[in-house]
């Protein structure tokens, strides 16, 4: 397993290497650092030197990879991409270009982004396949046809039609809830009650005809038909058999998202007021803030490869015919 | 399951003793006199030499003090001393450094000096920078102390007297390459010395480790000098009169030098503890909470030198209410609290709900907050009425405008063809209709380039411009559509075709447009120039490329705006200066419109205090871009606001940004009506919960069955 884990560890290396490479290509073909400059500068008396002043305050007046005026390695290492991309690979995210430390940002945002995605993942999965199992139980009647039939209804509506919905009958015609904002605390539940609610809502319809197309493909196996000769009731069935043998494929989708969980939702948190991490990379977007962009992007594929790590280990664990080595 | 429902319906019951729910603040804020805003993007910069935009100077302004500030309730728009004795002096001096009279014509005017004094006993906010041990030395000095992972963790305070030493650091600062104020080019062209001192800085930044602290008060400035504890001077290269207003803005606020320097430590920036992060100030206010995540937080100020409400404002202001606390000590409110609520719905219903206390009225609210009346003028709706809110309604010190580039081949130039061209083309885009349909009639058609409000507006007939206006039955109206083509005819393209080929006149329309109503307003501007059977192509961009496109006068028609920085016509008029083009000089310009009589007119006025001369001057100026028709003039905004009855009423002053102290209001009202329209509807959750009970109970009963029958 060690050896294994090493292994990937090796592997993620380039692929990081690659993202970021790409992420600097891409961020710099759209954005040059005059472009940055001026919209860090604003938009009112900005001349070519405050412009040059800023590039040189924010290391952004060398070349992006390569320096041919520098000597021996300083021609690869005294450039844009060295001094700002390869510093990642040690976790030194460094400042932001509105000068704010990253590090610290990131820290302060993840947590109200998991108190939501956490939940929502948890007891969405356990929903979906609840709801899942439910329609397997009754598959082929009125139940599993208006069941499927209610998924695709609710697979169909968009996410923002649930934040919009939930907050105008919840918090604003019932009025139990805020309905919007945050405190850190005990008392944040008040505020993420609801958005946990929506969420979980709006996933049971994509999620719950995924699950059910999984355990439908386990019931028409061989042991399903053996366990019921044995005389087993269907729920023992379902939840003993059907279940775990239908793991592996939903191990491959939740488990891969789960380091992921604290980028947090965009929409979501937006909504809400949840000032969590799910707007941070598009506000820094916004902004035209590299060093936010490409920490971020980082993270995201840092963890990704984590995410997909994890998801080997799960399959060892779910199914003992999986080793790894 | 059952036990799960029962534990929730007690909670419920149990919960309906408490009147709120959705209440988003602590119940310790319930009855706290409290003032409840928001913002929609966080701030980029809190330093004063740094920010330079509207989002953070409402809530810098309240923590700063510029020398200068503006009347709150005097029209025209009035500076008077905020931390002087005094409004400051102004000595003109000529080449060989003799002084010459007030009246002295600018060219003599070497240097203007202003000598500033300072009101003794103001002093700062409390901040650990001034924190001091039993040596009288800084408690928090590099290598004393732990430093703390949270700003809270710094429990000793101090505070000081603020000296006019602080006024002449942060002058100093607009040059340091730490710092990269954006007003230093500006300000490199008056203040005497300040170009040099930023390159003395530079060089001597390059040779500190990075983000060591530059210490300033070593390095003199020649523009800027302390004369004693309580005055400074500040020299300025020639005359410039609009330096006033500079000194009401929070470039030239006080920065003690112990304050910077406490921040510049090792360690600090890494935690964020900055002086862009924790500002400090002398005003009315402190910084409490900057989370700017959620929530900014400002508290009163302890130490705020009791200012107090005027007690003179214009004719009517004592009717209106707005003198009933003259003299009483300033700030009224303990404490403004700015919530980020990036989206309209759920902070337009949370004003609907009490929970905030003034609000912008926006494009997906303004249905249900404003009806227009026969007139066409704007009122409260019923439902807003009876809730007991105000309405609140300016138009802004801004215009947005089209703007022809005059350097452009067929849309640019100073012959009459391409003058009676963009002549055509102002009159058959009617403003009025784009007010209408698009500012839901939040606006006024421009007839010039100066806003209402500021000195050379001229409202009426006096100011219309007669290019495009004309008077029918005494009433100002948009001129036909056939003026439009006769004119387009002479300027070589009737009927919107090429006179000599024949080709049909394709013009292109630059803009960065996006959002739902971004196809409207293109389609729409396509629509006005078909009316001359012009082809407009609209060629939207981000917002770099369009930038780069006006800088090097790629762009031919394209739409541009700009905000009051201060209260002079000379802020608008400078947009069509010639030496400030654009593509040549890099000046505001933006349509590199030269005019060799507009810019002498201009080097005239700019000088002039606000007298019948200077109007004189200005209506020429105006007459002749309305001839020249550099711009379509546009419109100019109007903004709509809405306010809870709670709030006391106050006076729109769209100018000055540090008002919040002049506000009033009852927080126990606030907490009464917020009961009132707030107590929560319990049924639909017991509703749900017996169905999805009585459900699962139907589903396990038939799966029971289910298993319980025998096989066929």
């Amino acid at each position: 397993m060690i050896h294994y884990l090493g292994r990937r560890f090796l592997y993620a290396l380039p692929i990081l290497f690659g993202v970021n490479l790409l992420t600097f290509l891409l961020f710099f073909i759209v954005n040059t650092p005059d472009d940055m400059a001026r919209m860090h500068l604003g938009t009112k008396h900005v001349s070519a030197a405050a412009i040059a002043r800023w590039k040189t305050a924010h290391g952004y007046d060398k070349p992006l990879f390569y320096h041919p005026q520098a000597h021996g390695s300083d021609k690869l290492t005294d450039t844009v991409f060295f001094d700002k991309s390869l510093r990642m690979f040690v976790l030194d995210f460094g400042q932001s270009d509105d000068g704010r430390n990253i590090s610290h940002e990131i820290e302060t945002r993840a947590g109200p982004s998991l108190e939501i995605a956490l939940p929502v993942f948890v007891l969405g999965l356990l929903t979906n396949i609840s709801f899942a199992l439910l329609l397997v139980l009754f598959r082929g009647t009125h139940l599993d046809r208006f069941g499927v039939m209610l998924a695709v209804a609710l697979m169909s509506i968009s996410g923002l039609f649930y934040i919009i919905a939930g907050q105008y009958l919840v918090a604003k015609l019932w009025r139990l809830v805020p309905i919007s904002g945050y405190v850190n605390g005990l008392d944040s539940w008040r505020f993420v009650v609801l958005p946990i609610a929506v969420s979980i809502i709006a996933g049971i319809g994509g999620g719950s005809r995924w699950y059910r197309s999984i355990f439908l493909e386990e019931m028409g196996k061989d042991y399903v038909r053996t366990a019921r000769a044995k005389g087993l009731s269907e729920w023992r069935i379902l939840f003993r058999h059907v279940l775990q043998n239908g793991l592996i494929p939903i191990l491959t989708g939740a488990v891969v998202v789960l380091p992921l969980l604290f980028m947090g939702s965009l929409l979501t948190e937006s909504f809400f007021g949840i000032p969590g991490l799910g707007s941070y990379i598009i506000d820094a977007i916004q902004a035209q803030d590299f060093a936010i962009v490409r920490a971020m992007v980082f993270i995201g594929s840092a963890l990704y490869i984590v995410g997909l790590s994890l998801t080997d280990i799960a399959y060892s664990w779910a199914d003992p015919r999986v080793r790894l080595s | 399951m059952i036990r799960i429902c029962i534990s929730i319906i007690i909670l419920l019951l149990a919960g309906c003793k408490q009147t709120v729910w959705n209440d988003p603040y602590p119940a310790s804020e319930r009855d706290a006199n409290t003032l409840y805003l928001s913002f929609v993007e966080r701030p980029k910069h809190l330093d004063p030499a740094q920010s330079y935009s509207d989002d953070e100077i409402e809530i810098l302004a309240q923590i700063y003090e510029p020398p200068l500030q503006y009347h709150y309730l005097k029209r025209p728009y009035t500076l008077i001393p905020d931390t002087l004795t005094a409004m400051p002096q102004v000595t003109y001096l000529d080449a060989a450094g003799h002084p010459l009279p007030k009246d002295a014509p600018a060219e003599r005017i070497a240097q203007s000096v202003y000598e500033l004094h300072v009101r003794p006993g103001i002093y700062y906010q409390p901040h650990p920078a001034f924190a001091r041990d039993r040596q009288g030395l800084p408690y928090y000095r590099a290598g004393t102390f732990q430093l703390p992972d949270s700003w809270d963790g710094f429990k000793h305070t101090g505070t000081r007297e603020l000296v006019a030493a602080d006024y002449v650091y942060e002058i100093k600062r607009l040059a340091s390459p730490q710092v990269n104020s954006p007003i230093l080019g500006l300000m490199s062209g008056y203040i005497v010395g300040l170009k040099d001192y930023a390159d003395l800085l530079a060089k001597q930044a390059q040779s500190l480790p990075d983000g060591r602290y530059l210490d300033l008060t070593r390095i003199s400035l020649a523009g800027a000098e302390v004369v004693d504890r309580y005055t400074y001077r500040i020299r300025l290269k020639g005359k410039y009169p609009q330096f006033m207003y500079w000194l009401a803005m929070p470039f030239f606020a006080p920065i003690a030098p112990e304050v910077d320097a406490f921040y510049h430590q090792p360690g600090m920036a890494k935690r964020n503890f900055t002086l862009d992060w924790h500002p400090v100030g002398t005003g009315a206010y402190q910084l409490a909470v900057n989370d700017p995540n959620r929530q900014i937080r400002l508290t009163r100020n302890p130490y705020f030198h009791g200012e107090r409400y005027p007690s003179t404002g214009e004719p009517g202001d004592r009717a209106a209410g707005l003198l009933r606390d003259a003299g009483k000590p300033l700030p009224f409110i303990d404490t403004i609290v700015f919530n980020l609520e990036k989206e309209t719905i759920p902070y337009w219903n949370k004003f609907l709900q009490g929970y905030y206390d003034l609000a912008a009225v926006n494009a997906e609210s303004f249905d249900q907050a404003i009806r227009i009346d026969a007139q066409g003028n704007a009122r409260l709706s019923d439902a807003m009425s009876a809730q007991g809110m105000s309405l609140v309604s300016a138009v802004m010190p801004s215009i947005s405008f089209v703007g022809f580039n005059m350097l452009d081949n067929v849309v640019g130039g100073y012959t009459k063809r391409a003058r009676q061209l963009r002549q055509a083309i102002s009159i058959a885009v009617d403003y009025e209709e784009f007010i209408a349909i698009f500012q839901n009639g939040g606006g006024i058609p421009a007839q010039g380039p100066i806003p209402p409000g500021i000195f050379g507006y001229e409202g009426g007939v006096a100011g219309m411009n007669p290019v495009v206006y004309h008077l029918v039955n005494g009433k100002i109206e948009r001129r036909p559509l056939s003026d439009a083509q006769r004119l387009l005819a002479e300027a070589g393209y009737p009927n919107g075709r090429d006179a000599r080929t024949g080709a049909p006149l394709v013009l292109y329309y630059d803009n960065t447009f996006t959002g739902p109503n971004a196809k409207a307003y293109v389609d729409w501007m396509v629509n006005q120039f078909a009316k001359l059977n012009i082809q407009l192509v609209p060629r939207s961009t981000d917002y770099n490329r369009f930038q780069d496109k006006i800088r090097r006068g790629n762009a031919q028609i394209f739409v541009a705006g700009w905000n009051a920085d201060y209260p002079d016509p000379e802020n608008f008029l400078g947009l069509l200066y010639g030496p400030d083009g654009q593509v040549k000089y890099g000046g505001e310009n933006q349509v590199n419109y030269k005019n060799a009589r507009y810019d002498v007119l201009y080097d005239q006025m700019k000088y002039l205090d606000n007298t019948p001369q200077r109007q004189l001057l200005i209506n020429q100026m105006v007459g002749i871009a309305q001839q020249d028709a550099p711009w379509m003039f546009g419109y100019f905004p109007r903004s709509f606001g809405l306010r809870q009855q709670w709030v006391s009423p106050g006076k729109l002053n769209v100018i000055a940004n540090n008002t919040f102290k002049y506000r009033k209001l009852d927080p126990q009202l606030r907490q009464h009506l917020r009961e009132q329209w707030n107590k929560p509807v319990i049924w639909p959750v017991l509703a749900v919960l017996a169905v999805l009970a009585i459900m699962l109970a139907a589903v396990a009963y038939a799966a029971r069955r289910r298993d319980r029958k025998t096989a066929k």
